[in-house]
């Protein structure tokens, strides 16, 4: 086999897995519906919260810190995918690839640092 | 890794040894359920589940019959899709994470060499369906219990990848099995106890486990993003929390304690690897059970300033220092006295940042008042 076949044969497991995960829940849900008694009424339907009717979608208001934090995710996840090839090959590449990547983490430290001096990192 | 144990094709070998997995999570789920409970009496001075069989050993499976017989409800204001939706996104994820654990020398799914990257890629997938869930049920609580599930996830995800790769770095691979292999001398744990401990913590805020159960913390959310949810759908999402608990906690034990390999794996043959692994495991979910049974709950400020100011830092500094011992070629015991050092920073840093005063709106607005008097 060559390279891409031997490739592809390792991530048929993967392809298999998601297949049987799914089957596994959806057996379970049908057995349920088989099994499970189910009556029509309504009262039951309700959302379950305080007791009175709810107003408005629950959905719509979202804190705007939330999205703070997944933007600063967003740039060290990135920097994570960075390091992910780096942690393989540094020991091949010699002190210059090491020194290259404390300057790479050391920019996005000082990213950190500004952003935890704004406050970002505080949760309101 | 040989192409196929059973001497078949791929697909047909991948499928058996998946069938084995599910068997295998199945049991293992309910056991832990029973354990956690058994466990979790005895520290609370109770007993504990006695009266379903045998020392109450029989609860788990009256429990998922219970589940399995009990009307599955949803409400009329929910978004069908990403209610009905939700419970596969959540559990088809950690079934994937099953297919890189390595269980014996011979046995895991498949050998990946991308593997720690795959493990992180597929594990956070799941939040996806914890938001769906939440997002879905047109409640409250549920849409507050999900986006606190998702922000805590994406700040713990940071040091967890980064104690994750400070693993790798040692061993200079990303494939677990090899991980494990490299460790035949001393568990990693001996060269990496900051980065065990990071990842240990880490590893309990990506599962939700108390102290870090905000998303689904019973006295503020009820339940999260699963209020909603009823019989076989939660009970969907509760066997997935159990199935990467059993994830998690091989995972750790194969990354930092050696795994099937440390002492001996290899000498004493397959049916010492796995009583290994199943040794290693079962500690690492005692304490997981002990963690949740002698720690409070933590705040939602709490959290999030403990994954971006504790321990985001330490783990960068312990891909830093990494480097520059095996750049430099130093002698390894100076990773064992760093880290240790920074162990004992961390629980200082911890020490202290529980203690702090809750910062609230009204109080930074006067100290920034100040600071600008």
């Amino acid at each position: 086999m060559g390279p891409a076949e031997t490739l592809f044969s390792n991530y048929i497991p993967v392809l298999l897995a998601s297949i049987v995960g799914f089957v596994l829940v959806l057996s379970a849900l049908i057995g349920s519906r088989l099994l499970a008694p189910f009556s029509q009424e309504r009262e039951k339907s309700t959302t379950y919260e305080c007791g009175m009717l709810p107003i408005r979608r629950a959905s719509t208001n979202v804190g705007m810190r939330f999205y703070l934090y997944a933007i600063l995710f967003v740039i060290f996840d990135v920097e994570a995918v960075f390091i992910f090839p780096w942690a393989v090959s540094f020991m091949n590449l010699g002190a210059q690839a090491y020194w290259l990547m404390v300057a790479f983490i050391a920019i996005l430290t000082l990213g950190l640092a500004y952003a935890w001096k704004k406050g970002a990192l505080q949760w309101r | 890794m040989p192409e196929g144990l059973f001497g078949l094709n791929p697909w047909l070998d991948g499928l058996i040894r998946l069938l084995m997995i599910v068997g295998l999570m199945t049991i293992t789920a309910m056991g832990l359920i029973y354990i956690e409970r058994k466990v979790l009496g005895r520290f609370h001075a109770r007993v504990g589940p006695q009266r379903t069989g045998p020392f109450g050993l029989l609860q788990s499976l009256a429990d998922a019959l219970k589940l399995i017989g009990k009307e599955d409800l949803r409400p009329r204001n929910a978004d069908p899709w990403t209610f009905e939706f939700g419970p596969y996104m959540v559990f088809v994820p950690i079934f994937l994470g099953f297919v890189v654990q390595p269980f014996m020398a011979g046995f895991s799914v498949r050998v990946l060499d991308l593997g720690i990257m795959y493990f992180v890629a597929v594990s956070s997938l799941s939040i996806i369906g914890w938001v769906m869930a939440g997002w879905g049920s047109d409640n409250r609580y549920a849409m507050i219990g999900g986006m606190r599930a998702a922000a805590q996830a994406i700040s713990y995800e940071l040091p967890f990848v980064l104690s994750l790769l400070s693993v790798s770095m040692l061993t200079g691979t990303l494939n677990i099995n090899e991980i494990v292999l490299s460790q035949w001398q001393v568990p990693n744990i001996v060269w990496q106890p900051l980065a065990f401990l990071i990842f240990f913590i880490a590893a309990l805020a990506e599962l939700n486990r108390p102290p870090f159960d905000i998303p689904i913390g019973e006295s503020e959310v009820v339940g999260g993003p699963f209020v909603e949810y009823s019989g076989i759908r939660w009970s969907m999402f509760f066997l997935g929390e159990y199935a990467s608990l059993f994830i998690m906690s091989v995972l750790i034990s194969a990354l930092f304690l050696g795994g099937y390999e440390w002492p001996f794996g290899t000498q004493l043959g397959i049916g010492f690897q796995f009583l290994l692994t199943v040794v290693k495991a079962a500690m690492i979910i005692f304490l997981i059970i002990w963690v949740r049974a002698s720690v409070p709950r933590l705040r939602i400020d709490q959290l999030m300033g403990y994954a971006w100011k504790i321990l985001l830092p330490l783990s960068l500094l312990q891909v830093l220092v990494n480097g520059f011992v095996l750049v430099y070629d130093l002698p390894r015991i100076v990773l064992t006295i760093a880290g240790i050092g920074g162990v004992i920073l961390l629980v200082s840093l911890t020490e202290r940042a529980i203690r702090l005063p809750r910062v609230t709106h009204q109080s930074s607005l006067v100290t920034q008042s100040e600071a600008a008097s």
